[in-house]
């Protein structure tokens, strides 16, 4: 879909992280966690480009007057980085932006009974804390957040809110355990019995050390991950991340817009950085 | 007023207007197909085919400048075959015409590639793209070189006999003697500009922002250079010219009409909005009838100078 979309509300949830609510046409509500949107935060060329985000959740919502009808909304956390995050950040209600949604392939949920463990860092959150809305009737979920110091921990309240056991950790532990989050995230992938899945999205070298940890213990792990984008439609190939297979002589490029943004572990190459976003 | 008439004609290729998709910002058409009309728009050019399959350069490949961005995907692309057996089923659905863009590394690659389109009826035409290194030849860019545009420019034509479009690199000293080496070799149509090729830089690691540290720019930033460009061409060679640069409002578009083009491109403008092509054209019709210009054409090269 493409369409235009006007901010509900735009709020700081920790300083730097903020959350925006967009409204929507109805055909948001079939998107799938781990799915995202591109957005021009404001019409002409500068900025140029979308910003791609990923989904953090949507729904719906009314008016306060009476008889309007309910409305749809999506719901994107961001971090402010740069121009178009720093612009989407001045955004106030009534403001409005363009969009084009939903975008990529989204995660597969697997068995319900299995145990779905969910590893996220900063504005990785976001996609996760959408998957275990849909995850949790079914099954039993446990989220693991990482951050360099407790500013950088997002959602506790919103995943303890859908009643889901949460565990922290910060490099500095301001906030949790001291040291990595892949760290208690090992204590409980090492556990006795029962089936299990991963699911994570957060910085690269986070990623890397849940892929590996993954494939130690043989537990199926999804990851959603990021790379510089331009169409987010399979179209300029800008997008690329490295596959399982590449090498030099012969380089295996996945196209992350539309063959991800979500990803099997085992179909990406871990050995060195997947992707390079930063310079 | 009536519906003032938009199409025009491209050695033989009737356009219902003057607006066509630029390759390598449109995909093979069906990843826009959900955005737009694709009834709407001129005609839809397609990424540019190799003989085989490329995987393209390693990431980062584009980066936002001001205006504009870089990129150095590397032509990655499906290949010929693939193009033929996947790409071209959802193109024989719609009914406006598409243009194949196609390279090669040598003058026999692109002859081969030119005799492989000849034989696909759901192309109309095809685009040379001579912005590439010539391996044989240490690598200098066929476009570069009047001698070496030539050669390729030959070889594609006596390969076929659909509409021949030659693409031009805005790289060169004088794009008028460019234009005219691959009038003289038998180009139909001549575009320009393919990217300007730059760079950015990442201050504080001190690297290139991409990894193949030069890319092709392209976006409104490059819009005068191919105003400019397109002028001097259209004047000194007498084939139809496509203008292409930054184009992203129907104001852009019309601009390169006056300046001596018969079409145009859109590219980077599909990033912004995929719907980008069908919005400049409807607007160009407004244009017309709110300026009473019965016929697209009459701006042709109307610019006063
Ligand atoms: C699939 C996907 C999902 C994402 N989800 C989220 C999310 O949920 N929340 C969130 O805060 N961020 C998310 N990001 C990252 C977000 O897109 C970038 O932070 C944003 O584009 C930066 O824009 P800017 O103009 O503020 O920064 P800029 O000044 O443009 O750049 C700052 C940094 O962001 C990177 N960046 C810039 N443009 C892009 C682009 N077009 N695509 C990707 N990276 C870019 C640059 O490499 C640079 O390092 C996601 C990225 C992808 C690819
Ligand atoms: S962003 Fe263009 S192909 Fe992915």
């Amino acid at each position: 879909m493409h369409f235009k979309s006007v901010v509900v509300s735009n709020l700081e949830i920790s300083p730097g992280y903020r959350r925006i609510r967009l409204t929507a046409p109805r055909g948001i509500m079939e998107a799938k966690p781990g799915q995202f949107v591109m957005v021009k935060v404001r019409d002409g060329v500068d900025p140029l480009l979308r910003r791609p985000f990923c989904i953090y959740d949507v729904g719906t919502f009314s008016l306060e007057y009476p008889d309007t009808p309910r409305r749809y909304y999506l719901e994107i956390l961001y971090k402010v980085v740069g121009k178009g995050t720093s612009i989407l950040s001045y955004l106030h209600e009534r403001d409005s932006v363009d969009i084009l949604a939903p975008l990529g392939n989204g995660f597969t949920i697997g068995e319900p009974g299995e145990e779905k463990l969910l590893v996220g860092g900063g504005f990785g959150l976001a996609p996760l804390y959408f998957l275990a809305r849909r995850l949790v009737d079914a099954s039993p979920v446990k989220v693991f957040i990482g951050g360099r110091r407790k500013e950088d921990v997002l959602c506790v309240t919103e995943f303890e809110q859908l009643g889901i056991d949460t565990y922290v950790a910060t490099d500095d532990g301001t906030l949790g355990a001291r040291g990595l989050v892949t760290e208690v995230l090992e204590e409980h992938l090492s556990l006795e019995g029962k089936r299990r899945a991963v699911f994570a999205c957060g910085p690269e070298p986070m990623l890397r050390a849940v892929a590996r940890m993954c494939a130690k213990y043989g537990i199926r792990c999804q990851v959603a991950v990021e790379a510089t984008m331009a169409c987010g439609l399979g179209a300029c190939l800008g997008c690329v991340v490295k596959g399982a297979s590449h090498d030099e002589k012969a380089p295996d490029y996945r196209c992350v817009c539309k063959e991800g943004p979500v990803f099997d572990t085992t179909e990406l190459l871990w050995d060195e950085a997947v992707n390079e976003v930063r310079p | 007023m009536r519906k003032p008439d938009l199409s025009v004609n491209l050695a033989g290729i009737t356009l219902r207007n003057p607006v066509m998709t630029a390759s390598g910002t449109f995909g093979y058409g069906e990843e826009f197909s959900e955005y737009l009309d694709l009834e709407k728009i001129g005609a839809i050019i397609t990424k540019g085919l190799s003989l085989r399959p490329r995987a393209g350069n390693p990431m980062p490949r584009i980066v936002e400048t001001p205006g504009g961005m870089l990129n150095a995907i590397g032509l990655q692309n499906v290949g010929i075959d693939a193009f033929i057996e996947k790409k071209v089923p959802f193109l024989r659905t719609i009914s406006t015409p598409v243009i194949v863009n196609f390279f090669g590394n040598t003058v026999e690659e692109y002859a081969d590639l030119a005799a492989r389109l000849d034989a696909v009826p759901e192309v109309a035409g095809v685009e040379v793209n001579i912005s590439c290194p010539n391996v044989k030849h240490g690598g200098i860019v066929f476009g570069t070189d009047p001698k070496a545009a030539s050669s390729v420019v030959g070889a594609v034509r006596r390969a076929t006999t659909k509409p021949l479009i030659v693409k031009l690199s805005p790289n060169v000293t004088d794009i008028v003697e460019m234009a005219q080496a691959c009038a003289e070799a038998g180009a139909d149509v001549l575009s320009l500009i393919n990217t300007i090729t730059g760079m950015a830089i990442d201050l504080k690691s001190r690297r290139p922002a991409l990894a193949n540290v030069t890319g092709g720019l392209s976006g409104p930033a490059v819009k005068p250079v191919a105003l400019r460009m397109v002028w001097q061409v259209s004047r000194a060679v007498k084939l139809p010219v496509i203008g292409i640069g930054g184009i992203a409002t129907a104001t852009d578009a019309l601009e390169f009409l006056v300046a001596g083009a018969t079409a145009v491109q859109v590219g980077t403008a599909n990033f912004m909005a995929p719907d980008a092509s069908q919005r400049i054209a409807e607007d160009m019709e407004r244009y017309l009838r709110e300026n009473g210009i019965a016929d697209v054409k009459e701006l042709i090269g109307s610019l006063r100078v």
